[in-house]
């Protein structure tokens, strides 16, 4: 039968390129590109997270993205939680009560001041990050209409992971091939699909000041808030990886024991 | 379960219980003493570790339910936060969401071993027949589940196959929208729709238990089939289930949960779409709805159909199709060992399974060396039918059988048996 199909296959195959070459100019194909090669230390079934990187993504994502992206999913404690950024408790405390949070209501049961300002307070370690725009409507209206993605999960969330999110904050500056349109409002990168991204060039050489003497080039500052989304998407992954190793270590003894016990159990037999 | 039983009480506890409620017997003389061919190979250890896969899918769904909230506001977020703040919940939830997929490859096998050693054939009917009928619950509730994280594949797959129903519009006008409307609850997949998929996700699992239930109680009424597809003729043919299966099995369990491990520590989300980390929005539908992996084939089959209603029918049938196996083949021998045709046909089918679930993969349009798939997928739809439908009764008439060893024990021993046969 499939023997059969095959030549079948062949003929109607035939037919359609037929059609094609015969077909007027082509749409222009905007399918994404594929993700830049780059090596991140958390790569591989050993790989850990660069402490230092982390930090310094960190650094950029509340520097430079989170003017635009929220980060919904991760709370300040997360902040110093083993297998990740590394910070001392008093450092995230301190990282969380730079922010503002609105308050509970007040004694009066008030949630505004005398001028009708939203009441306020400093963040603690179980608070999540605050979102830069209290809803949809008003992030679209401070984006030409765009509504910049959530960062929390960003690196699970899309199909090349790390390398994506990569590729696409240094995919811009590059000219649009020819017959390429990119539309009004919208900027020119090829790693997005379809090419029109709402986002403007994030990154610019020295967008931060790295506290550890590391030059921030685009491609840097790229690398780290990378590293550093990653960890966001999987704040576990060191963990799961070490008890991933211990548990195959345990299962290939056991599988061994019995396939010992096995041999030996049926050795009569034959 | 059949023949006589050996068990006798150990202690006057377990004599007192056994004149009660005869439970210690009935394990002893299933799991225990139960006569087994002793030329099971590897290809037979799935029934046991399909057991366990589900043990593992309801306990740890146990724990995830423990955490879960179905409401379409909420449930994203639980989920998410079941993976950061649960002690252990990634591992939980990993050991689920892989776990399903593990389940799936496991029941492909056993259903692929049952077809090649013609384990359908009399006196097995039954015991196949209930196993689509575990298969089909399974599909089910692996389509619930996946809809509860409410992620955009979640939403966009629930609707698309609800939808289905809405195909029985060609038949009588507005009863199709009517059905699908009272299954979601509302007029669109929401709120309502999660709750009730949870409730079912919930409740199919036990059902399936007590399915499976069904299906072991009905294989201990003629015993296992064996590679030779031959009957047992005489004790010399059979091994007490304890300890050579309980052994070999755990072994190959063991070997089995290698691989499921590999795949929850280093790659848990290799079987997962990565749109499903976004969650559901119903005002953007995603580029390309993909089922998960397991359903890929029924996928194809249904999007090769360009009638809505008949590729309804062509998926449903592909299912119904299987019950009929046992009668569609009609060859005397059951074991593919010794059917030189139907073994050839037998791998073209797997094939094409595999072909199919290809097809399903790629969006609808796709093309290879300028083949449009959703030819590729007509003829394997075709063939999948024709394989049943057509090939199954043919061959079995057709075919010459090689030559069928006299027993078990002389195919294994490779002497005659000491023992004569009946």
């Amino acid at each position: 039968m499939m023997r059969i199909a095959f030549p079948y296959g062949l003929v109607l195959g035939g037919l359609a390129l037929g059609l094609l070459a015969s077909a007027p100019a082509l749409a222009l194909d905007t399918t994404k590109l594929p993700v830049k090669d780059v090596q991140f230390s958390f790569d591989g079934p050993f790989g850990t997270y660069d402490q230092a990187a982390l930090q310094r993504g960190f650094q950029v994502y509340k520097e430079v993205c989170s003017a635009c992206h929220s980060l919904d999913h991760i709370a300040f404690h997360d902040l110093d939680e083993p297998g990740g950024l590394g910070f001392t408790e008093a450092q995230a405390k301190a990282i969380a009560a730079g922010y503002k949070i609105p308050a509970d209501p007040n004694d009066k049961g008030e949630i505004t001041d005398d001028k009708g300002n939203r009441l306020m307070r400093p963040g603690i370690l179980a608070d999540k990050f605050p979102p830069p725009f209290p809803n949809e409507q008003a992030a679209r209206a401070n984006n030409d209409g765009n509504l910049p993605p959530d960062l929390s999960m960003v690196v699970k969330a899309r199909d090349g992971g790390a390398h994506y999110v990569y590729s696409i904050v240094t995919g811009f500056h590059m000219t649009p091939p020819k017959g390429f349109t990119v539309t009004a409002g919208k900027y020119y990168n090829p790693y997005f699909e379809g090419w029109n991204i709402g986002m403007p060039p994030p990154l610019t050489d020295n967008a931060v000041t790295y506290s550890d003497g590391t030059k921030a080039t685009v491609d840097q500052e790229a690398h780290d808030v990378a590293t550093f989304l990653a960890w966001a998407s999987d704040p576990k992954m060191e963990e799961r990886k070490r008890a991933g190793f211990g548990a195959l270590v345990f299962l290939l003894v056991l599988a061994g024991l019995l396939f010992f016990s096995y041999r030996r159990v049926w050795a009569d037999l034959h | 379960m059949s023949g006589q039983s050996t068990y006798t009480p150990k202690s006057g506890l377990e004599k007192w219980i056994d004149q009660r409620l005869p439970l210690p017997r009935l394990m002893h003389d299933t799991m225990s003493t139960f006569p087994t061919p002793r030329n099971l190979n590897i290809w037979y250890t799935f029934g046991g570790i399909l057991t366990f896969c589900l043990g593992v899918q309801i306990v740890t769904g146990i724990v995830l339910a423990m955490h879960y909230v179905p409401n379409a506001n909420l449930a994203f977020d639980s989920v998410e936060s079941i993976m950061r703040d649960v002690n252990y919940g990634w591992l939980v939830r990993y050991i689920h969401s892989t776990g399903a997929s593990m389940f799936f490859l496991a029941v492909y096998i056993h259903m692929f071993r049952g077809l090649y050693y013609g384990s359908y054939k009399a006196p097995r009917e039954l015991i196949w027949i209930i196993g689509v009928l575990i298969y089909v619950l399974m599909m089910a509730t692996a389509f619930f589940g996946y809809v509860l994280p409410w992620g955009q594949m979640s939403f966009w797959g629930a609707t698309l196959i609800t939808n289905l129903f809405s195909s029985i519009d060609q038949i009588i006008p507005h009863l199709g929208t009517a059905i699908t409307t009272w299954l979601w609850g509302d007029f669109a997949v929401g709120d309502a729709t999660l709750n009730r998929f949870f409730s079912l996700h919930y409740l199919l699992p036990f059902i399936i238990a007590g399915v499976v239930g069904l299906h072991i109680w009905a294989l201990h009424v003629p015993g296992n089939n064996n590679p030779l597809g031959i009957d047992v003729k005489s004790p010399q043919d059979t091994v007490p289930f304890h300890p050579y299966y309980t052994v070999k099995d755990a072994f190959y369990l063991c070997c089995f949960v290698i691989v499921f491990a590999i795949f929850v520590f280093y790659a848990p989300n290799f079987f997962g779409n990565p749109d499903n980390y976004q969650q559901a929005n119903p005002l953007v539908t995603p580029p390309d709805i993909v089922p998960e992996w397991y359903l890929l084939p029924f996928y194809a089959m249904l999007r090769s159909i360009p009638q809505k209603l008949i590729g309804v029918l062509v998926l449903v049938g592909s299912l119904v199709t299987l019950v009929f196996v046992p009668w569609l083949d009609t060859s005397r021998v059951r074991s593919c060992r010794f059917r030189p045709l139907m073994k050839q046909f037998f791998w073209a089918f797997a094939v094409d399974c595999v072909i199919l679930g290809y097809c399903g993969s790629q969006s609808v349009d796709a093309a290879v060396i300028g083949v449009p798939l959703v030819w590729v997928a007509r003829l394997g739809t075709l063939y999948y039918f024709g394989f049943f439908w057509v090939l199954m009764p043919i061959i079995g008439l057709i075919e010459t059988p090689k030559k069928l060893p006299a027993s078990i024990a002389q195919s294994v021993l490779g002497e005659p048996a000491a023992a004569p046969a009946e």
